[in-house]
């Protein structure tokens, strides 16, 4: 008998995937709520990020679906089956944890072939198949060592294979690479992805780091407080936000004061008339007077000229490597970023009094926060 | 210098004296036992130990006790310790309490506790199978009683030294991946729990061992004879048997603990290498 997952030549290519759909999912610990009616659908052999700020419910919502934890309402379905009732051992996850999780008595081979024992897979074959699977993440001459033998890349390899050698209908990762070091992250996360995509594993994928979100998702799912604020592809995302909390938290936005216009179709911004793109819901809790907004820009939007009779103030420099981020003072006192290339920068140091621009394209407006505005750090 | 050299004589006194407070009674109890006015050195107490009478009904009871006990203080604290720390952590400061408790108890309050139940018991439940199950209790071949009074006394032990155990593994995430993997409840305790409990397991039944060998008072009120009573039931008419006794138990102590600390070094070496 062969083994696809072995078998690299005679591997099927994209195996059609397990759909998984939360509907309504909610979950309190006490008086936190750490789901508040979670509604997501995954399609087969997709990659989605749960992406949110710590405590959302992340955990919460992959370990549900693990059968980890209940739900005190709403269903988990996976293929169209509610499998809210059925226990771990039989819910056909394969699960990779956020801590070092191998079984410290077991070496790596045989941890990986642990699942295939529990299915009572021959000794002989699972050995084998576990030592595929080794290969495949890259770890065939550390097949007998003992998991405190390894590096802590090498043990998450090791915890992926084991979480692929049941062909698993869906793949959980909870926050897998945050205890690894930035180098080991990103060449991991870039094998996980191609793994996944040549296995058409429906996966799920639970990170806080947006930037390893956007890079190996379909599509993220952003959360917020046990909710889902929006689903949608990286560049999607990034460029069409659904709310102001979505702005903000993926990539870098600023806030600039601006004045809506009389039909709403345009907005006038730092002295010129731009369309409105989208207007976002705000956050409710501090809407200002009628027609006082807030434009969202992206830092690599905003242009900054030197300007001896400007307004605004360049208050602090960051240098990035290709470009500059520079933190402009508007004459309003809110704070704007702007990413310049490296070589305009030097015109522009600390101190000097500069003109703020945006381009002639259709902007983002959200409802005028209370307090202070500006950019995300 | 002076002050290093003066440690190492503080030390060496210290070792001394805490060398002589041990090996100084040992000495003379092996003394004692080997000494033969007539011949001078005669082992003649170790050698007729085993075909004295008692000996062998003594040993094979305390054993079969202790083994009893060994396996009820796991089955009862095992499931109990890991369904607190994963499901109830706050129950732990409880279940902690109900197991430190026999520690504040006597063990006469104790026999005197368990010898008004042995005899309340039949008279109010003569007739009922209870009856039955209170005369099994007290089978002198095999005294559940005793078992379930060294249950409660190896508990505050066996507390510590699982609890210890547990607190070293990840238990929460070894039991989700190994459930992830698709394996059962009882299969993750001995697939992958017990593996990881090893050395606690170990000491747990070594401790629970050589409480139930040395144990006295309860045994003897409630009229059993185990290896402990045996020797001082015998003091009185062979003394030296009985000294060499507690000698022959002292020393099978000292080689469990040994094997005992063995087996967890060779586990590590074969490890590393
Ligand atoms: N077993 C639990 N007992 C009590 N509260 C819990 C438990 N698990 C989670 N919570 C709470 O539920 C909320 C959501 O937790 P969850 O672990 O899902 O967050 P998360 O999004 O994974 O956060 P992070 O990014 O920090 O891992 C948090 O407020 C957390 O304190
Ligand atoms: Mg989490």
């Amino acid at each position: 008998m062969t083994h696809p997952l072995i078998d690299r030549e005679t591997r099927t290519p994209a195996r059609t995937g397990s759909t998984v759909e939360f509907r309504g999912l909610h979950r309190a610990f006490g008086s936190t709520t750490a789901l508040d009616g979670l509604d997501l659908a995954i399609g087969p052999g997709e990659l989605v990020a749960l992406l949110g700020p710590s405590g959302c419910g992340k955990t919460t919502a992959l370990r549900i679906v693990a059968g980890f934890e209940r739900p005190d309402r709403g269903e988990v379905l996976v293929d169209g089956a509610d499998v809210t009732r059925v226990p771990a051992h039989r819910r056909d996850t394969g699960m990779v944890f956020q801590s070092y999780s191998l079984f410290p008595h077991l070496t790596a081979v045989d941890n990986v072939a642990f699942g295939l024992r529990m299915s009572g897979v021959g000794g002989a074959a699972r050995r084998a198949r576990a030592a595929g699977l080794l290969e495949l993440v890259g770890l065939p001459e550390h097949a007998a060592r003992f998991p405190h033998q390894l590096s802590g890349g090498q043990q998450q390899r090791v915890a992926l294979a084991r979480a692929l050698a049941l062909r698993p209908r869906v793949l959980l990762l909870d926050e897998p690479l945050s205890a690894l070091d930035a180098q080991v992250r990103l060449t991991l996360r870039e094998e996980i992805r191609r793994l996944q995509q040549e296995l058409g594993i429906t996966t799920l994928f639970v990170t806080h780091d947006q930037e390893e979100a956007l890079s190996i998702a379909d599509r993220v799912a952003v959360m917020r407080a046990g909710r889902l604020e929006q689903c949608a592809p990286p560049a999607e995302l990034y460029a069409r936000p659904a709310t102001a909390f979505v702005a903000e938290f993926v990539g870098v936005m600023s806030r600039i004061p601006g004045r809506a216009g009389p039909d709403g179709g345009t907005v006038s911004v730092l002295g010129r008339t731009l369309p409105v793109d989208g207007t976002l819901p705000g956050d409710g809790e501090a809407a200002g007077e009628a027609g006082e907004v807030d434009v969202l820009v992206r830092p690599e939007a905003v242009e900054v000229l030197a300007d001896g009779d400007g307004t605004s103030r360049i208050v602090s420099a960051t240098f990035l490597g290709a470009t500059t981020r520079l933190t402009v003072r508007l004459a309003g006192g809110s704070d704007v970023l702007a990413d310049v290339p490296a070589h305009t920068a030097a015109a522009l140091p600390v101190g000097v009094t500069a003109t703020v621009r945006l381009p002639d394209r259709p902007v983002l407006v959200a409802r005028r926060r209370g307090g202070n505005s500006g950019g995300r750090p | 210098m002076a002050r290093l050299s003066g440690a190492r004589y503080g030390r060496a006194a210290v070792w001394l004296a805490a060398g002589a407070y041990f090996l100084v009674p040992l000495a003379c109890a092996v003394a004692f036992s080997v000494e033969d006015p007539r011949k001078g050195v005669d082992f003649e107490a170790y050698t007729g130990m085993f075909g004295a009478d008692g000996f062998t009904g003594s040993l094979v009871l305390t054993v079969k006790v202790g083994a009893a006990t060994v396996a009820l203080v796991l089955v009862l604290l095992l499931p109990a310790l890991i369904t607190v720390r994963l499901t109830a952590p706050r129950l732990r400061t409880l279940v902690e309490l109900v197991c430190l408790l026999p520690l504040v108890v006597p063990a006469m309050a104790l026999v005197a506790g368990i010898s008004a139940v042995l005899r309340w018991g039949p008279d109010h439940f003569a007739g009922t199978p209870l009856f039955d199950a209170f005369v099994g209790l007290q089978n002198p071949d095999f005294p559940g009683v005793l078992v379930l009074a060294y249950t409660l006394m190896a508990l505050p032990l066996a507390y510590r030294t699982l609890d210890a155990g547990l607190a070293a593994i990840d238990l929460r995430v070894l039991v989700e991946a190994a459930r992830a993997c698709r394996a059962s409840w009882p299969r993750t305790l001995v697939h992958v729990v017990l593996p990881n409990l090893r050395g606690a397991l170990l000491n747990t039944a070594f401790l629970t061992l050589a409480l139930v060998f040395g144990e006295y008072t309860v045994a003897a009120i409630l009229g059993y004879q185990p290896f402990a009573v045996w020797i001082v039931v015998i003091s009185g008419s062979q003394a030296q048997m009985s000294v060499a006794a507690s000698m022959i138990g002292l020393l099978v102590t000292w080689v469990l603990l040994l094997v005992l600390a063995a087996t967890g070094r060779a586990r590590r070496t074969k490890e590393t290498s």
